[in-house]
């Protein structure tokens, strides 16, 4: 991981400007307080992406020299523009964390040239050297946990049939389906998985009509990748089918139907990110971690996971947690039959080829 | 409230009034053109302010907001006006075909097939001068969307198709192939993880209007409504758009081409809808994806509706919504309220506004037919100043 | 667990999908006939349905009773459709207009006051297994019928019926096809017309209990996403013929399925066009049924929507 930290000139201005109060304020905030702002897409309770972010965000309400400013259903055009410019010159946030992923070209990237004091990091991991010093970019490696979904998810399947709901096929998507593959094909290298993509990110009737669907076709394992994975989990549930949560803990709407699931945990990057910003120094630019970085967890196991299950899934997760772990691994091909990667060659988890990723691998039943 | 009274079939005789009784009455008209939906927006905040206050919310707080956040320094007029830009063309795109009598709600589309229109164009044109290139690109923009909303007047003029209804689908078709082509043949194979149309490059980009920081949208959304006016209000077309809209019947048995007349008025609005995806390619995004169906086309028939489908007022009335929704992050800031607190507040806006057609020529204060009236005091004007697609 | 169908597959997803997806549309459509048989169009059906699926699922929630929440989305509605009435009773006020205004309105005061109720899970409605006979787990699933499903189709009956056989049908019938005659005849126009919408916003109100309590079931701002505007679209097409809405209802929430199903059986190109195919459909129907001459046959004379 590369840190750039700022010039200590650039520092100094900017902690002179903090101090001696240059920076216009909406309210009365305690002296010295950090600022930062939250953007989300969509409402900040979806059972999803944007409640990942949410909750971590009221978990830090509490820490003494912070304010929290959120706003959510902020859409990708200019309007996030100015949400960003409304933040930092009303409420006075000097770090700012814009969630989703369109936000970054252009508006972040002309909000950060625009205010050259002011940290940005963005959730989705596109910064690169040639973007300005004051943006960066963090992101887990989820997939990590879709691979633990699917050995998980292979264990509990008797029809050998997998399902996913896919929102769009991009490349973090893509990444996903095929972990979930690969990772119930390292059980039983028999088993296929259905995908079905909805095109949009938050669609009820859509997903629900999709989760039929895949239990129709005879999956009896479902995940997603959808905003909101909360209609999925219901809808296959009621279906008996067996399902794996994405994004946040989702057990509570199938207790019994719930294996386990990819979340997120955003506290400990914020924390960070925070803590650098307190201490005067300016947060790395690219931040990026799986499992052993504790960027992703699993949910708690649900009671249709069997030991051995258990026992599988946990070998694994200890294998991860020594980091570098490789998911996207030779011999491999995609599901029209073309090689990706030969055997002997790998994907480690930090790979910049796993950002764009335009493949499924053999054994998903569908087309990017 | 008023209710009841169907207006009076009776058109009043008035007798020839003097010059400063004419310039009276003149002046009547407009101030009631600008005092009743004044006072209906008036109406419509203090309405949401019970509604505050019910939730337990603070009404003089939401105004101070709305003005610091949408109206009260450089930062919050810039951002309404950014927000009012799209809004003026999608307005249009609802207020032109209404003189017709149409209602047509599908305006989105345009708006997304224009933008695709305009960034697809950018290829084949790039090599050619910029200051040829960008008119190019708009005029593929608005051709695209004057065939797509000219197809809704189309429909409705000679295949009897309900104008509201065509619009609503071909709106949610357009989206739809848009998105198709976005991410299958037209898909710039690296834009990752947020599909998009091949940039349309730096030179075709069109930088912010001088001195207001905001981009040329604004600038050709006031051009584009002035025009419209013109067209409207001064030449025989706008005329024989608005008998037609008036009255079917009677313009056919003037002789007026009514079926062309619908055709052209919603090609038009079309292709001002779809200026609104033009601009938002080539001075906002750079590219076409997915976000150019950000809605804009759904608030233009609330913009539409509140200015009355007049082109002018559409100017006013789109900086309010803009300064409305600009304000509308800082609602959520300061006072703990959901997003969907400006969707009520436009929502009762609207409501108000629309109720207050109703009183169009009762105040005997605007209505000169009422001055002079002593035995004829029930009787009002009907036609003028009605909304055209009115009631049965 | 079960077999592969192949492409019979697909037909049962659309056999399934549209028992499932179509209960909405037929409420929202039946709502609108009568709104419309007597001389006005509510285009505010969706943001009924909206706020009749959030009042519906945050009435379960609380009460733990899904029927209590179908009541109380009934009567959210029927106040929609009372607010509606009493709006275009004043002369001069476009309903199209206060249509689009009170979808607004609708789906805003549902969002607003359904932050809530996002996360909480609330009791379904019960369904009825009538695919008991099967041992196919799929035609099992398709034929699982949601009480509200077999309430509405027996209501398009009765609807039927009832326009051509009860005092209360031919009184909105008459008011429908021409307010003069109506008022000659002693009829308060205006007040029929309140009914009607009241009527009509009920309906869609219970329509939205379906979407929140039964299927997708589970209250979130995406949950209609436009449903209720479709079918507007849908009672045109089915030419005011309540036994119609409940076929055009049925056929496009079958269509509505054909996507999801055709990618399960391979077909996973294009797939943003097969999600648009009801739109064309519909269309496609509109243009093939519409009369660029006359009157569209059995519409309501006072209708401006079909002058």
């Amino acid at each position: 991981m590369t840190a750039r930290p700022f010039s200590r000139r650039h520092l100094l201005a900017g902690a002179g400007a903090l101090s001696l109060g240059l920076l216009p304020s909406g309210r009365a905030r305690a002296a010295g307080a950090l600022t930062v702002g939250f953007i989300y897409v969509g409402p900040k309770d979806d059972y999803g992406y944007n409640q990942a972010h949410a909750q971590a965000a009221k978990a830090l309400k509490g820490m003494p020299g912070l304010e929290i400013t959120e706003e959510e259903r902020v859409p990708e055009t200019n309007a996030v523009e100015k949400t960003m410019e409304s933040m930092i010159n009303l409420d006075g946030a000097t770090l700012l964390f814009p969630t989703s992923f369109g936000y970054y070209s252009p508006y972040l990237l002309a909000q950060a040239k625009k205010n050259p004091k002011i940290q940005f990091r963005h959730c989705g991991g596109l910064w690169t050297d040639k973007d300005p010093k004051n943006a960066g970019s963090y992101f887990g490696y989820i997939a990590q946990g879709q691979y633990l979904n699917g050995i998980v998810a292979a264990h509990a399947s008797k029809s050998k049939k997998l399902g996913f709901v896919g929102a769009k096929p991009i490349p973090q998507v893509l990444n996903n389906i095929n972990a979930f593959l690969l990772g119930a094909q390292s059980v039983d290298p028999s088993i296929t998985c259905q995908v079905i993509f909805t095109g949009e990110w938050s669609l009820a009737v859509k997903e629900a009509e999709a989760a039929n669907a895949l239990i129709d076709g005879g999956a009896d394992v479902v995940t997603c990748h959808v905003d909101s994975p909360k209609v999925v989990v219901e809808t296959a549930s009621r279906r008996g089918a067996f399902v794996c949560g994405y994004h946040v803990d989702q057990s509570p709407l199938a207790p019994q139907k719930y294996l386990t699931g990819a979340e997120w945990n955003w506290l400990p990057i914020y924390k960070d990110f925070i803590a650098v910003m307190q201490a005067g120094r300016v947060p790395q630019n690219f931040v990026r971690g799986g499992l052993a970085d504790g960027y992703v967890k699993m949910s708690p196991y649900g009671p249709g996971v069997s030991e051995a299950a258990r026992k599988n899934a946990d070998a694994v997760k200890a294998e991860m947690m020594t980091g570098g772990y490789a998911i996207i691994k030779g011999p491999l091909k995609d599901n029209t039959g073309k090689e990706i990667l030969a055997a002997g060659q790998a994907y480690p988890e930090k790979a910049p080829e796993l950002e764009s990723t335009n493949y499924l691998v053999a054994g998903v039943k569908g087309s990017v | 409230m008023v209710a009841q009274a169907a207006p009076s079939e009776l058109s009043a005789a008035p007798a020839r009034p003097s010059t400063g009784l004419q310039v009276r009455a003149w002046l009547a008209r407009r101030a009631e053109a600008v005092a009743i939906p004044v006072a209906a927006a008036v109406t419509g905040f203090v309405l949401f302010g019970v509604f505050l206050a019910a939730m337990g919310k603070s009404p003089v707080q939401l105004v101070e907001i709305v003005w610091r956040g949408g109206f009260g320094s450089a930062f919050a007029l810039g951002n309404s006006l950014q927000r009012a830009a799209p809004l003026l063309f999608a307005a249009l795109c609802v207020a032109l075909p209404a003189r017709l009598g149409l209602v047509v709600i599908g305006g989105e589309g345009a708006i997304v097939l224009g933008g695709l229109a305009a960034a697809a164009a950018a290829q084949p044109l790039a090599a050619m001068p910029v200051p040829l290139a960008i008119p190019l690109m708009a005029l593929a923009a608005a051709l695209v969307g004057a065939v797509w909303i000219g197809a809704v007047g189309w429909l409705q003029a000679y295949r009897g198709v309900n104008a509201t209804i065509s619009s609503l689908l071909l709106s949610y078709i357009a989206i739809a192939v848009a998105n198709h082509l976005i991410e299958g043949p037209l898909r710039d194979p690296t834009s990752l993880n947020k599909p998009s149309t091949l940039p349309v490059g730096e030179a075709f980009m069109l930088g912010p209007m001088p001195g207001i920081g905001v981009h040329w949208g604004l600038g050709c959304g006031v051009i584009a409504c002035l025009a419209a006016y013109l067209l409207m209000d001064r030449t025989t077309l706008g005329f024989a758009a608005r008998i037609a809209g008036g009255n079917v019947r009677a313009a056919q048995i003037q002789g007026l081409p009514v079926g062309r007349l619908i055709v052209g008025f919603t090609a038009l609005g079309g292709a001002f809808a779809a200026l609104a995806g033009f601009f938002e390619v080539v001075a906002v995004q750079g590219t076409a994806n997915g976000t150019l169906a950000a809605g804009y086309g759904y608030t233009g028939i609330l913009v539409a509706f509140l200015a009355r489908q007049n082109p002018i007022a559409i100017v006013p009335v789109a900086f309010l919504l803009g300064g409305i929704e600009a304000s509308g992050g800082l609602i959520q800031r300061r006072m703990q309220l959901p997003d969907a607190t400006v969707l009520v507040l436009e929502g009762l806006l609207f409501l108000v506004v629309l109720m207050s057609e109703t009183l169009y020529g009762r105040f005997k204060l605007f209505n000169p037919h009422l001055w002079a009236a002593k035995s004829r005091a029930t009787e009002r004007e009907t036609a003028r100043g009605s909304t055209p697609a009115g009631p049965a | 667990m079960s077999e592969d169908l192949g492409l019979w597959s697909v037909l049962i997803a659309v056999i399934g999908g549209a028992i499932r997806v179509s209960t909405p549309f037929l409420f929202v459509s039946l709502g609108e006939t009568i709104t419309e048989r007597s001389g006005r169009i509510n285009l505010g059906l969706e943001g009924t349905l909206v706020f009749g699926a959030m009042s519906a699922y945050g009435t379960a929630v609380l009460t733990n009773s899904p029927w209590a929440g179908v009541a109380v989305a009934a009567l959210a509605g029927a106040a929609f459709g009372l607010l509606h009435g009493f709006v275009c009773r004043l002369p001069r006020v476009n309903d199209v207009a206060v249509g689009i205004a009170l979808m607004l309105f609708g789906s805003g005061l549902a969002f607003f006051l359904g932050k809530p109720f996002i996360q909480p899970s609330a009791p379904p409605l019960p369904a009825i297994p009538f695919g008991f006979w099967s041992s196919l787990p799929q035609v099992q699933a398709a034929l699982q019928v949601n009480v509200l499903f077999l309430a509405g189709a027996a209501l398009s009956v009765f609807l039927w019926w009832a326009f051509r056989n009860t005092k209360a049908g031919l009184i909105v019938r008459v008011v429908g096809d021409s307010a003069d005659a109506a008022r000659a005849m002693g009829y308060d126009v205006d007040r029929v017309r309140l009914y009607a919408t009241a009527t009509g916003g009920a309906l869609a109100g219970i329509g939205g209990a379906y979407l929140s309590l039964y299927y997708p079931g589970s209250w979130n701002e995406g949950v209609s996403s436009g449903q209720g505007l479709m079918a507007v679209a849908l009672v045109i097409f089915a030419r005011w013929n309540p036994l119609a809405c409940f076929g055009a209802a049925l056929l496009f929430g079958g269509a509505g399925a054909l996507g999801p199903a055709l990618q399960s059986v391979g077909v996973s190109q294009g797939y943003y066009l097969f999600y648009a195919a009801p739109y064309v459909l519909t269309l496609a129907l509109l243009i093939a049924t519409a009369s660029p001459d006359r009157a569209l046959a059995g519409a309501p004379g006072e209708l401006s929507l079909s002058k």
